[in-house]
C-alpha cells in the first residue's frame, strides 16, 4: 500500500515495545546468510560471488593472457590480410579457432577449483588426534606424524598436514602459495595464477597442447609470410620493413615454442604414465629408490589408460563449495553484534521509494540515534534468499570485517527487500517483500519499511525464482 | 519398543549430541573413493552390523559408478575437450547426477534406520569427501539400544 511507503524518521522511542533482550536476539538473527566462500581460509580470491576461484598472487596470469592476445591480434591484423590474398582464407579461421581455444582453456585453469580439499572440521581433527594419541607434552610440536597405508599392495606414507588438520589422502599435497591441500597436486603455475591439481589438470593440459599447436601455427605463417614477400623480390630487410608487426610475433612466437613445447613434451609424459610434477620431481616411484616395488601403484600399466583415464575421466565436484551458506550460527557471535543489520525504511512517497541513494540512508541512520536496537524483530533466522541471478557486481568480495566498517558493508549487503506496491518501475519489482521479513513491529511505518539500495538494479538481489513473490505479483503484507 | 525419535528434524532439535564418529577412506585400490566398512565399536549398542555395512557398501558402490572410467565417461570427456569444455556450464556431469544420487540415498537411510536410532549420517560431500560422519545423539531412554519413552523430551537440552 502506498502510504506505507511515507518515510518518516525513525523515533527511536516509539521502538521501545520489545525488551532489549530479544533486540539483541534479533540483531544476531538478522545477520545476512554469509557464503562459504567469503569465510574461506585458503589463500583465494573469489570473484562474481564465489563462481570463480584464484589464487591469491595471480602471478604472470596478466602477462600470458597479455601475450597470446597481443600475439594474435598482430597476426590477425598484419599477417593474415597478406596470406589470404596469397595463400588460402583458412589460415585465420584456423588460427581464430586455436586463439578461442588457448584463451577458454586458460582461463578454465586459472579460474577453476584444482581440488582443494576443505580443512577438517574441529570434531574430525579432534578424532584424529585421539587416534594418534600423542602422549608427549603439548608444548612442543610434535613430528611429523605419517600413517603407512597399502596400495595396490604397495607401501605408501600419508602426512599429517599440521594446516589443515587431516592426513593427507595419497597424492595431495600442501601448496604454500595457497594455503590449501590441493588434491592430485601437480605443481602451482605462476603463469596461471593457480595451482594444477584434479580438477583442472585437463584444462592446463589442453591449454599447453593448444598453445604449442597456436605458436607453432603463427611462427610458420609468419616465417611463410616473410618468405612471400622476400620471393616476390624483395631483400629480406624490406619485407620485414613491410610487415614489422611479424618480427616481433617471430620473437615471440620462437622464445616460447622452446618452453612450450618442451613443456607439452614433459605433461604428455606424465600423463602416459599417471605421474604428477610433484611426484616426478620428487622421484617418488623411481627404480632407483627403494629396492622391492616401487612402481607407480596408481598407474593403469597401459599408456591409453593412463591417458584416458587423466584427461577424459569423470570430473570430480568441488568440494568447497563456495556458494553455500553458512549456517547462521557459524557466522560468529562475536561478529553479529558489530554487523548490524540496517533497519528497513520506508521512502518518500512510494514513487521515489527505491530511489533514495543508501548514502542518504546512512547518513540519516548515523545521526540518528540508538541504532542498535533499530532492527525489526521477528526477522527469522533462516531465510534462503538464494541470491543467485545476476550478481554481477559482488558488492563484497572480502568476508565482512567484524568491527569498524561494517555499517557500510552492511548496508551493501543488506537483502532486506523492499515492498511490492509501485510496480511502476523496473527497479521496484525487484525487491518484492519476503513474507519472512515482514516484522511483528507495532509500528506501521516500519512493517514495510525497506532499506532502498540507491544502486538497485546493480546489486541485483533477486529472491529465488520459485518464491511466489518474484513472479510479481502484488502481495500485500 | 516405541521410536525415541520419529523424525529427523526431531532429532536435529531437540537431541543432545553424544558423540561424533568419523568413517575414515579406504586408500587400498587407490585414489578412488571408498569408505571402510570396519565397524566402530562406538555403534555396536545402537545398530546392527550388517545394516552399518550395507550402508557403506551401498555408498561404495555409488561412488565406484561416478568415478568409472568407461565408455561413457570417455564419452563425456571427449565432448567436453571439443567444446573446449564450455559444455560443463550447462551439463550436468555424471558425478553431480550420482551425487544427488547419494544425497537421497543417505537422507532415505537417516529417515528409515539411522535416526530411529539417535544416529545421523552426514553426506560425505560435506566433510570433502574424506570421512563420513556419523553423529551419535544422547539416549533419551535407559542404556542399550531400545529407545526409552518420549516422555523425558522437556529435559533434553535444546
Amino acid at each position: 500500500m502506498m502510504k506505507n511507503c511515507e518515510y518518516q524518521q525513525i523515533d527511536p522511542r516509539a521502538l521501545t515495545v520489545s525488551p532489549s533482550s530479544a533486540q539483541i536476539h534479533t540483531v544476531k538473527k538478522v545477520q545476512r546468510l554469509r557464503r562459504k566462500w567469503e569465510v574461506f581460509p585458503g589463500k583465494n580470491r573469489f570473484l562474481c560471488d564465489g563462481r570463480f576461484i584464484l589464487a591469491r598472487q595471480s602471478g604472470v596470469l596478466p602477462l600470458t593472457l597479455g601475450l597470446i592476445i597481443v600475439t594474435c591480434c598482430l597476426f590477425f591484423a598484419f599477417d593474415c590480410p597478406f596470406l589470404v590474398e596469397h595463400l588460402t582464407v583458412f589460415i585465420p579461421v584456423i588460427g581464430g579457432m586455436l586463439f578461442l581455444f588457448v584463451t577458454i582453456s586458460l582461463l578454465r585453469t586459472s579460474f577453476t577449483d584444482p581440488g582443494i580439499l576443505p580443512r577438517a572440521t574441529p570434531d574430525e581433527a579432534a578424532d584424529i588426534e585421539k587416534q594418534i594419541d600423542t602422549s608427549g607434552s603439548s608444548t612442543y610440536r610434535p613430528p611429523p606424524r605419517t600413517k603407512e597405508i597399502l596400495i595396490n599392495q604397495q607401501v605408501v606414507k600419508l602426512k599429517y598436514c599440521f594446516t589443515c588438520k587431516m592426513f593427507r589422502p595419497p597424492r595431495t599435497s600442501h601448496c604454500s602459495l595457497c594455503d590449501n591441500c590441493v588434491e592430485r597436486f601437480d605443481h602451482h603455475c605462476p603463469w596461471v595464477g593457480n595451482c594444477v591439481g584434479k580438477r583442472n589438470y585437463r584444462f592446463f593440459y589442453s591449454f599447453i597442447v593448444s598453445l604449442s599447436f597456436l605458436t607453432s601455427f603463427i611462427f610458420g605463417c609468419v616465417i611463410t609470410h616473410i618468405t612471400l614477400r622476400y620471393q616476390a623480390g624483395k631483400s629480406i630487410l624490406q619485407a620485414i620493413q613491410e610487415s614489422p608487426a611479424s618480427v616481433v610475433e617471430l620473437v615471440i612466437c620462437f622464445f616460447s615454442i622452446w618452453s612450450i613445447l618442451g613443456l607439452s613434451g614433459f605433461h604428455t609424459y606424465l600423463v602416459a604414465s599417471n605421474l604428477t610434477t610433484n611426484e616426478d620431481i620428487k622421484g617418488s616411484w623411481s627404480s632407483k629408490r627403494g629396492t622391492e616395488d616401487s612402481g607407480n601403484p596408481y598407474s593403469y600399466n597401459s599408456i591409453i589408460t593412463n591417458c584416458c583415464a587423466t584427461l577424459c575421466g569423470p570430473m570430480p565436484p568441488s568440494l568447497i563449495d563456495r556458494r553455500g551458506f553458512l549456517p547462521p550460527d557459524e557466522a560468529g557471535p562475536a561478529a553479529s553484534t558489530s554487523e548490524i543489520e540496517l533497519p528497513p525504511f520506508a521512502a518518500k512517497n512510494g514513487t521515489h521509494m527505491c530511489t533514495q541513494s543508501t548514502k542518504d540512508v546512512l547518513e540519516r541512520m548515523v545521526h540518528s540515534s540508538e541504532f542498535q536496537g533499530l532492527c525489526p524483530p521477528g526477522i527469522p533466522k533462516t531465510t534462503p534468499l538464494g541470491l543467485e541471478g545476476s550478481n554481477t557486481a559482488a558488492p563484497s568480495t572480502e568476508p565482512l570485517p567484524s568491527a569498524g566498517c561494517s555499517r557500510h558493508h552492511a548496508c551493501h549487503s543488506v537483502v532486506t527487500p523492499c515492498p511490492p506496491f509501485s510496480r511502476s518501475s523496473r527497479r521496484d519489482s525487484l525487491h518484492s517483500i519476503n513474507p519472512a521479513f515482514r516484522l511483528a513491529s507495532p509500528s506501521p511505518s516500519l512493517s514495510h519499511t525497506t532499506l532502498i539500495l540507491g544502486d538497485a538494479p546493480d546489486m541485483g538481489f533477486i529472491l529465488p525464482r520459485e518464491h511466489p513473490l518474484t513472479t510479481g505479483e502484488d502481495e500485500e503484507s | 519398543p516405541a521410536e525415541t525419535f520419529h523424525n529427523l528434524q526431531e532429532l536435529r532439535h531437540s537431541a543432545s549430541l553424544a558423540n561424533k564418529i568419523f568413517i575414515q577412506r579406504d586408500y587400498s585400490e587407490g585414489t578412488t573413493c571408498k569408505f571402510q566398512t570396519k565397524f566402530p565399536s562406538e555403534l555396536e549398542s545402537r545398530i546392527e552390523w550388517t545394516l552399518f555395512e550395507d550402508t557403506v557398501k551401498t555408498l561404495n558402490n555409488y561412488y565406484a559408478e561416478a568415478e568409472k572410467i568407461g565408455g561413457q565417461s570417455y564419452l563425456e570427456g571427449c565432448l567436453a575437450c571439443a567444446t573446449a569444455y564450455l559444455i560443463f556450464l550447462c551439463m550436468e556431469t555424471r558425478y553431480e547426477k550420482v551425487l544427488k544420487k547419494i544425497a537421497k540415498y543417505i537422507q532415505e537411510q537417516n529417515e528409515k534406520i539411522y535416526a530411529p536410532r539417535g544416529l545421523l549420517i552426514t553426506d560425505p560431500i560435506e566433510r570433502g569427501m574424506r570421512v563420513i560422519e556419523i553423529c551419535i545423539y544422547e539416549d533419551r531412554g535407559s542404556s542399550g539400544s531400545s529407545s526409552g519413552s518420549s516422555s523425558v523430551s522437556g529435559s533434553t537440552a535444546r
